[in-house]
This record gives C-alpha cells, sequence and structure tokens, in this order.
C-alpha cells in the first residue's frame, strides 16, 4: 500500500492549491493528488465558457504544464474514487479497492451535480455541466441539436445559454424562482441578465417547474412543464446546484449537515484531516460569522493555502474577501462579498448602457456589490466590503464619484 | 523559446525559458513564478497577475484593453508598466523582456 505524508482527495482548485501552496511553504513531505477523473488538473471555469463555444481546446484547460507535477514532487493519482476513509488507521479506500495511507488527509472532492429527480432525468438527452467529461459529451451531441431547453437560471445555466444561443442553437431558460439569479442576485441585477439573454433571442420562463422529460421516437424528447406548453428539445441541460461529495467522511464520523464543518485551519472533526473547496462549510466573517459553503475558485484557492499554513506551522492569512466572476455573451459580472442578509440594494450606473453595479447594504454597511462591465467598482469596492464601510444612500447610487471616495482609510 | 528575466516579488532574478503561444502569466508560472495566483485562469477577471514589463524598450506589445486598465489603475501598485501578464501572448519578438512581478494588493 503507497502512503503518503499529505494525501489530497480532489484534483480540482482547491486541491491544487493546497498541493502547490505545500510546496510553496517550503513542504518537504510526499504529497499526492488524487483525482476521480484521468485528465491532469485543469481549470473549470472555462467548460462553461469558452471551452464549451470549442474556441478553446483541452489542452488550453492545463492548470500547470504536464511536467510540472513531477517537478514540485506532487504524486497525481488519476481515475481514483473514494469510497471509505479509515481515520484510526489513517487509509482511504477507492472504488477498485486500491488503499492508500496518509499522515494528513485534505478531502478537496467538491461536488457532484444536482439531479432531477422527475421521470427522464437519466435520458442520454440530459446534460450536467461539472467535468470536461460532461462538456465533451454535450459538445459531440451540439453538432447536431437545434432545440436546447436548459433547466436552472443560475450561473452555469446562464452561462451556457449565452454560449449556446451564440452557437446558434435556439434556447429556452427555464427557472423554477420568480426570476433567474434568485438565490444570488438582487432584482436589478436579475432582470438585466433575464432581458440581456432575451436580447440574445434566449426564451426565459420563470416560475417554471418541470414536471418530466419524455423520450420522442425522433430521438429528441419533450419537457414538460407543470401548467404551460410543452418544450421539445435536442438536448437539456441541467443546472441546478451542486450537492457537495462528503459521504465518505461522514460516514466515518465527520460533523456537518451541508457539507463537512471545518475550523479556520480548515480542519474537520476528524483527527488528521481536513476539507477544502465546494464541500467545505466554514465560518465566514463576509457572512455575519454564519457558517457557509463557497463554490468559488477564490474560496477553493484561500482554503487551500490555508490549509497549506496549518500543515507548515505557519500563521493562517487573515481570510480575503470573497469574489466570484460570471462571463455572459461580452458582459462581464464581478461579484464582491456574500450577498446575504442585505436589507438594501443601491444601483450605481445605467443597466441600459450595460455598465452597472448593485451595491447591498445591511444596516447601512456594505456586504457585497455586484459589478456589470463595471470593473472600477469591483477593484475599488474590494476594499468597501473588506472594511464593511457604512455609507450614504444617495451619494452611492452616483456613479461619477468613484467607490473609493467611501474608503474608510 | 523566449528568455524572460524575471524580478520576483520576495527580489529574487532568474531567468525563464519561456515556450512560446501561450500568455506571459502561464509562461511564469511554469517557471515556477508562484506567487502569480492569476485565480481567473487567465480571462482578465482578476488582476491577480499583476507585473511590470519594461517600459522604454522596443518590445511589441498589444495595448492594453479598457478592462485590463479598470482592473490594474484602481491597484495600489499602479504604474506606467503595469499589465496583467494572462494578456500578454509570449513570442520570440518578446526575447529578453524583463518582468517584476508586482507588490500584492
Amino acid at each position: 500500500m503507497d502512503r503518503f505524508d499529505v494525501l489530497i482527495v480532489g484534483a480540482g482548485h482547491a486541491g491544487v492549491a493546497a498541493a502547490t501552496r505545500l510546496r510553496q511553504n517550503g513542504f518537504k513531505g510526499s504529497i499526492a493528488l488524487a483525482g476521480d477523473e484521468m485528465h491532469a488538473p485543469y481549470e473549470r471555469p472555462p467548460l462553461s465558457k469558452d471551452y464549451l463555444a470549442g474556441k478553446i481546446q483541452a489542452h488550453d484547460l492545463d492548470m500547470r504544464p504536464q511536467d510540472y507535477w513531477a517537478g514540485q514532487a506532487i504524486v497525481l493519482l488519476k481515475g481514483l474514487r473514494v469510497s471509505d476513509v479509515d481515520p484510526e488507521a489513517r487509509i482511504v479506500i477507492c472504488e477498485d479497492n486500491t488503499q492508500l495511507g496518509y499522515g494528513e488527509l485534505v478531502w478537496a472532492a467538491g461536488g457532484a451535480p444536482r439531479s432531477l429527480t422527475c421521470d427522464g432525468h437519466d435520458l442520454p438527452q440530459v446534460h450536467a455541466i461539472r467535468n470536461r467529461a460532461d462538456v465533451d459529451a454535450l459538445r459531440e451531441q451540439l453538432q447536431t441539436a437545434r432545440d436546447v431547453v436548459v433547466i436552472g437560471g443560475g450561473f452555469i445555466g446562464l452561462e451556457a445559454a449565452a454560449v449556446l444561443s451564440g452557437l446558434g442553437k435556439s434556447v429556452t431558460v427555464l427557472e423554477a424562482a420568480d426570476r433567474v439569479l434568485a438565490r444570488v442576485a438582487a432584482a436589478p441585477v436579475s432582470d438585466y441578465f433575464a432581458d440581456l439573454h432575451r436580447r440574445h433571442g434566449v426564451t426565459v420562463q420563470t416560475n417554471a417547474s418541470v414536471d418530466c422529460i419524455k423520450a420522442k421516437p425522433n430521438g429528441r424528447a419533450t419537457v414538460c412543464v407543470s401548467g404551460r406548453s410543452d418544450l421539445t428539445a435536442d438536448i437539456v441541460i441541467v443546472g441546478i446546484g451542486i450537492l457537495p461529495n462528503v459521504a465518505p467522511l461522514t460516514a466515518a464520523g465527520a460533523a456537518g449537515s451541508n457539507g463537512v464543518d471545518v475550523d479556520r485551519e480548515c480542519r474537520t472533526s476528524l483527527p488528521g484531516v481536513y476539507a477544502v473547496g465546494d464541500c467545505a462549510a466554514q465560518h465566514n466573517a463576509f457572512a455575519g460569522g454564519e457558517r457557509v459553503r463557497i463554490e468559488s475558485i477564490q474560496n477553493a484557492n484561500d482554503q487551500g493555502a490555508a490549509l497549506a499554513s496549518a500543515i507548515s506551522f505557519i500563521p493562517v492569512p487573515a481570510p480575503t474577501v470573497p469574489w466570484f466572476w460570471s462571463n455572459q455573451y461580452d458582459v462581464r459580472l464581478q461579484t464582491i462579498g456574500l450577498n446575504r442578509g442585505w436589507d438594501d440594494a443601491v444601483v450605481r450606473g445605467d443597466p441600459e448602457a450595460d455598465s452597472f453595479s448593485a451595491v447591498y447594504l445591511k444596516a447601512g454597511r456594505v456586504v457585497a456589490i455586484d459589478c456589470v462591465n463595471a470593473a472600477k467598482d469591483f477593484v475599488q469596492g474590494k476594499r468597501l466590503v473588506a472594511e464593511g464601510a457604512a455609507v450614504g444612500h444617495g451619494s452611492l447610487s452616483d456613479p461619477s464619484i468613484p467607490l473609493k471616495t467611501f474608503w474608510a482609510s | 523559446m523566449t528568455r524572460l528575466h524575471v524580478t520576483r516579488r520576495d527580489g529574487e532574478q532568474i531567468e525563464i525559458e519561456a515556450k512560446n503561444d501561450q500568455s506571459l502569466m502561464q509562461a511564469l508560472r511554469a517557471g515556477g513564478v508562484h506567487e502569480i495566483l492569476a485565480m481567473c485562469g487567465g480571462c482578465c477577471s482578476c488582476a491577480t497577475c499583476h507585473v511590470y514589463v519594461d517600459d522604454g524598450s522596443t518590445k511589441p506589445l498589444p495595448p492594453r484593453s479598457k478592462d485590463e486598465t479598470d482592473l490594474l489603475d484602481s491597484s495600489d501598485w499602479f504604474t506606467d508598466a503595469s499589465r496583467l501578464s494572462c494578456q500578454i501572448r509570449v513570442s520570440e519578438a518578446l526575447d529578453g523582456l524583463r518582468v517584476v512581478v508586482a507588490p500584492e494588493d
């Protein structure tokens, strides 16, 4: 049985951040990065953007050159899916019965796309967008497809809709809530993006819940929408969130109800076991101290760095402001902070001019900002969110007053 | 291959033999300049690949886009030589380019 001083399960952004930061910290022990795919680590954000569009190829996704990993003495283990963790014996067991020993285990296994539960959720026309295989399969079917139904008006669904309408497909987005991006943005931002998609010929239906999907004899599918007309689709894309991959950890006794709970240094409740990235729930100063699970590259990077510091016995860096981005058509959304619990949202700039920001306030303090084609607000706004600045409503809505005017220091 | 003279954030000076037809950001990371975070993977969304390239030289660098300028000019460390390294393609024409990693914002 192979044994590694640090075994990282999951070769996505969080796992890679953990491995590379450990080496940057001078960690001399053995490191293995075990992924369930057969690829070396690759960038995931382009999967729903340029890679889906066919603008870039698989090798463009590589996070590092192929010879990088050996050079850093990071062992890449491919095609391994861990099914059991034994924290007493410090071993993991994989589905193919491979056993691996570890000194410290880093769980960076991310999440699996949430599937529909209705009839037809497993038809071959139904796709998710989470890894390369998903998008490769989708791209193959796209060649002959004309009609696409996207279920879920979140970031993944909307990015896919933008790409596919750009490829000339007829696209319908179905969102169960009363507006797109309902969980993550204020109404003016949702309205802007719904309108943006409509301007590009995409049909956006809100309050739309899917009853079932049926296969048609001609290879197409029928999407039955509750109380509305059926839709015919060659391809159905489901983007309704992820379920954290933590079953082996919780089976081993790790605490957590939404993902696995970790402390500031990303330790789980199991000795010698850490968790980072999409599957880790951590108290977050930018969520008013609440325990949250954040699905973003920034969070994956920061948690990887925090954990590497903990293992290297150096101080854990202070938490940084959460941020995230999404590209749809030629529009770039950049968000700062976590827009939960806000009680007021102020719009700066003009959505009609395709450049504006929404500033989210909680008790008069800035907690988050959505910047649409407003990179200046993104850069300057980071500090406002970091400071939790108290800002007057009136002057905030004037885009000619730069956000840095409101910096405390 | 294209030679890059790189000053890392801690002041260490190194030389990198960079493959052409990749971004300067990718070349720096491949060359072990780990302080280049490039969190967004090179799509001009995050400003974590900020470098200075030698001004006053005759290297044919593409002009900054508006997005790149907006991301950079709010940095505390912005100078005329500031660039996002993800927005520059490595080619023979850049042989001998001097690159300095900017301080962290």
